[in-house]
């Protein structure tokens, strides 16, 4: 069954709107700082991760104030976004950064841009140097407006402190509704100093903001129809479904017409891994059941997914016989890469309530879907193709192994985060995630560094939550300067370091398409051991923990569940050859997908 | 590639002008010619937008630019349902001999002389793409020395105007 996570007992869905029944018309002379500090505090922010700095400054007096807002104090800026979003993924609620000027907003870049790919709603507020000096070179000043305008949802510069509380109440509205997303807020260090007033806005006035949610009710009937029709379906399903809080709504909507269900990365935990109507993920790394499914289906239903090149492949051989429905709340997702045979725009909990309703009446009407056979033939594929991996030659532990024992003894309530590369792919395929907010990682932009600081986010914003960071040894080095801050404010977490001594996916990539040379990908992480996971781990504050064998892999693990006063690193030194399996190669189609090296499943048998 | 017109209401705020150019520039679409200035309304600005696409791609253009929050509205102009215009200044090489057969060119095109001198005229032209082409082939004989040209603004035909014509456009 699938069960909310969402461990708020305020609203699960992502819509911070100022709560107008307040529309109280008190006048409060602050600065403009105080100002924003009272803005947040209005919104019901209980979390913001920052550093100051000059041009901030003024904004840090007063927060360090405030009783209701907790700022955690973190080591990179890049940390302080990824942990913002990290909190936003696991909690559904908006997650708030912080940065001075300059190279502390520009820091901000990488973060705020995964978040744009990956729909996150996250708030940025950055200091920028005072007006007068805008424009002239000041000393850290950057235009972080213009750096950051094709990467956020949106972005606004502040020019009059009375106009703080409803701006940021927009950035709130605009990051958490209609397809979430970043926004900025640059403020200049004179309108923090300045005297003004603070009323909190009793409306969001956005002429040009106004996100489609209901769908509408032709296309939703065309859908029925298409559905209760197709012989050989599939429902494709995104991250958008977990965005919309709608994973109940798909598991009835499953349920009720039977077909085949794939979740894509950014959608694993949307349908539990247990149901025997999950094929498991598609794409280039996708179960080979996921992909064949997709390209022998009559019928698409992808509901919040946007038709990555990374889940279609060569886009012309993608799905070719396959009428598509596809629904999101984004218009211009519907038809970008592949057109939609039946575009629906709208939220997705109200798209499939509402396909819920239509399928039962095509139903009621007498129509009778007979799926048996697209089942016989997904079976054998499935049975055929399970995800699986072979035990290395060379006697060194299986990555596959670590990440699938981490699964199965933390269990599915526990809360995954990855890095990008194969680490990320197995975390992916040999996790079961049974529950939404579960499986947080960067699926569009690919951000290395991720996993760490959005372990800290996710811990922070769901501290009873078991909080498990699976990363490589790449990833883990651009970023692990954030177990410090997870040591100092009590954020125990626990990182997997699936130490395989290289950037694993790069190498994995040079084996199979470079003739086995292994341009700059070695770390030096096994045959030096630089760093020492284990000593790094310790001297920031956290344990640290090695296991290199097969036989130490579930003690270690559990010694690990048992820290719980402090973060956790443990150090899994894995074999470097071990390889991600299934693969459709870059530039092919998905029916070139291997299940294995030189495996080639049964679609040239046809 | 066809052109067509997109004329598009946007907030009067400053960055509006980099949003737009810059939302162009990140998803590949070519841009024939941009004109912005201020509306009957001063909170708001009109953009009119030329732009080279085929059919699918323009639905993206415009799904694009209504993701932006400070586009408030886009309609789609066609030639014959709208009045298009752009502006052309000229100068062109005239002396004694030349400027009465450029002057007969002027008239014809009901065009104007703006600025005079012994070796030179300065012409202002407003019309359709067309026959400003037109007009600079007829001149072009004579030497041009420089010109400027706008990009096009255009309007709907008929007594509707943008604001009340309907919905944003999907």
């Amino acid at each position: 069954m699938t069960s909310p996570a969402a461990p708020s007992s305020a609203s699960a869905r992502p819509a911070v709107v100022p709560p107008a029944a307040q529309s109280r018309p008190t006048v409060e002379q602050v600065t403009g700082a105080q100002s924003v500090v009272r803005s947040l505090e209005e919104l019901g922010v209980d979390i913001v991760f920052g550093i100051p700095g000059g041009a901030v400054l003024p904004l840090y007096d007063p927060l360090l104030d405030s009783t209701k807002v907790r700022h955690i104090l973190v080591r990179h800026e890049q940390g302080a976004g990824h942990a913002a979003t990290g909190y936003a993924q696991a909690t559904g609620r908006v997650g708030v950064c912080m940065a001075t000027s300059g190279p502390g907003a520009t820091n901000l870049v990488t973060p705020i841009a995964d978040a744009h790919m990956d729909s996150v709603p996250l708030v940025a507020i950055t200091g920028q140097v005072g007006s007068p000096l805008i424009g002239t070179d000041g000393f850290q000043e950057a235009d972080i407006c213009g750096i950051t305008m094709p990467i956020t949802k949106h972005n606004f510069m502040v020019t009059d402190a009375a106009e703080i509380p409803s701006v940021i109440a927009s950035a709130f509205h605009i990051a958490s509704t209609g397809r979430p997303g970043p926004v900025l807020v640059d403020i200049p260090k004179d309108i923090l100093q300045a005297a003004t007033t603070f009323s909190w806005p009793a409306e969001i006035h956005l002429p040009g903001y106004r996100p489609t949610a209901r769908p509408h009710s032709g296309q939703i009937s065309a859908a029925a129809k298409l559905i209760v029709a197709a012989r050989r379906p599939v429902l494709y399903i995104g991250g958008g479904v977990i965005k919309a809080e709608a994973t109940e709504q798909l598991l009835r909507l499953a349920e009720l017409t039977g077909i085949p269900v794939v979740t894509t990365l950014m959608a694993r935990g949307a349908f539990p891994d247990s149901h025997i109507q999950h094929l498991g993920m598609p794409g280039m790394h996708g179960t080979v059941a996921a992909v064949a499914a997709m390209q022998k289906a009559d019928l698409l239903v992808a509901i919040g997914t946007r038709f990555d090149d990374r889940v279609t492949g060569q886009l012309d051989s993608f799905a070719p016989g396959a009428t598509v429905i596809h629904a999101d709340i984004d218009p211009a997702e519907i038809g970008k890469n592949r057109t939609a045979d039946v575009p629906i725009v709208g939220d997705a909990k109200d798209v499939i309530n509402e396909l819920i309703g239509a399928v039962t009446a095509e139903q009621g009407s007498g129509v009778v879907t007979d799926l048996f056979a697209w089942w016989a033939e997904l079976d054998e594929i499935r049975e055929t193709f399970p995800t699986g991996f072979e035990e290395p030659h060379d006697g060194t532990l299986a990555p596959q192994y670590v990440i699938k024992r981490l699964g199965e003894i933390s269990g599915p309530d526990t809360v995954f985060t990855s890095g990008v590369g194969q680490h990320q792919m197995w975390a992916a395929q040999f996790i079961k995630y049974e529950h939404p907010r579960t499986w947080l990682n960067s699926g569009g932009l690919g951000t290395m560094g991720y996993s760490v600081p959005a372990a800290m986010g996710a811990k922070a914003g769901r501290p009873d939550a078991t909080v498990w960071s699976i990363d490589g040894d790449g990833c883990f080095q651009m970023t692990n300067q954030e177990l410090a801050t997870c040591a100092i404010e009590g954020i125990p977490i626990k990182v997997a370091v699936i130490n395989n001594g290289n950037l694993g996916m790069v190498r994995q990539w040079q084996t199979l398409f470079y003739g086995e040379r292994y341009s700059n990908t070695d770390l030096g992480t096994h045959k030096l051991r630089i760093p020492d996971f284990k000593l790094l781990a310790e001297a920031m504050g956290c344990a640290g923990l090695r296991c290199e064998s097969k036989e130490d892999v579930d003690a270690t693990i559990e010694a690990a569940m048992a820290i719980n006063d402090r973060p956790v690193v443990v150090d899994f030194t894995v074999g470097k050859d071990a390889q991600v399996w299934p693969m459709v190669a870059s530039g092919t189609g998905n029916d070139q997908i291997m299940a294995a090296r030189d495996i080639r499943p049964l679609f040239e048998e046809e | 590639m066809s052109r067509h017109t997109l004329s598009v209401l946007v907030e009067n705020k400053p960055g509006v002008l980099a949003r737009v150019s810059a939302l162009f520039s990140r998803r590949g679409f070519n841009i024939h010619s941009l004109a912005v200035g201020p509306t009957e309304d001063p909170d708001v600005s009109r953009m009119t937008i030329v732009v080279s696409v085929e059919g699918p791609a323009l639905e993206q253009v415009t799904k694009q630019l209504n993701k932006l929050i400070n586009v408030l509205k886009i309609v789609e102009l066609t030639p014959s349902a709208a009045v298009q215009r752009e502006l052309l200044l000229l100068k062109v090489r005239a002396d004694a001999t030349t400027r009465e057969q450029i002057v007969t060119v002027v008239e014809m095109f009901r065009a104007h002389i703006v600025d005079l001198a012994p070796e030179s005229l300065t012409i202002e032209a407003t019309g359709t793409t067309d026959k400003l082409e037109a007009l600079f082939r007829m001149l072009e004989p004579f030497g041009i020395r420089e010109m400027v040209q706008s990009g096009m603004v255009a309007l709907g035909r008929g007594p509707r105007s943008i604001s009340s014509s309907g919905g944003r456009q999907e």
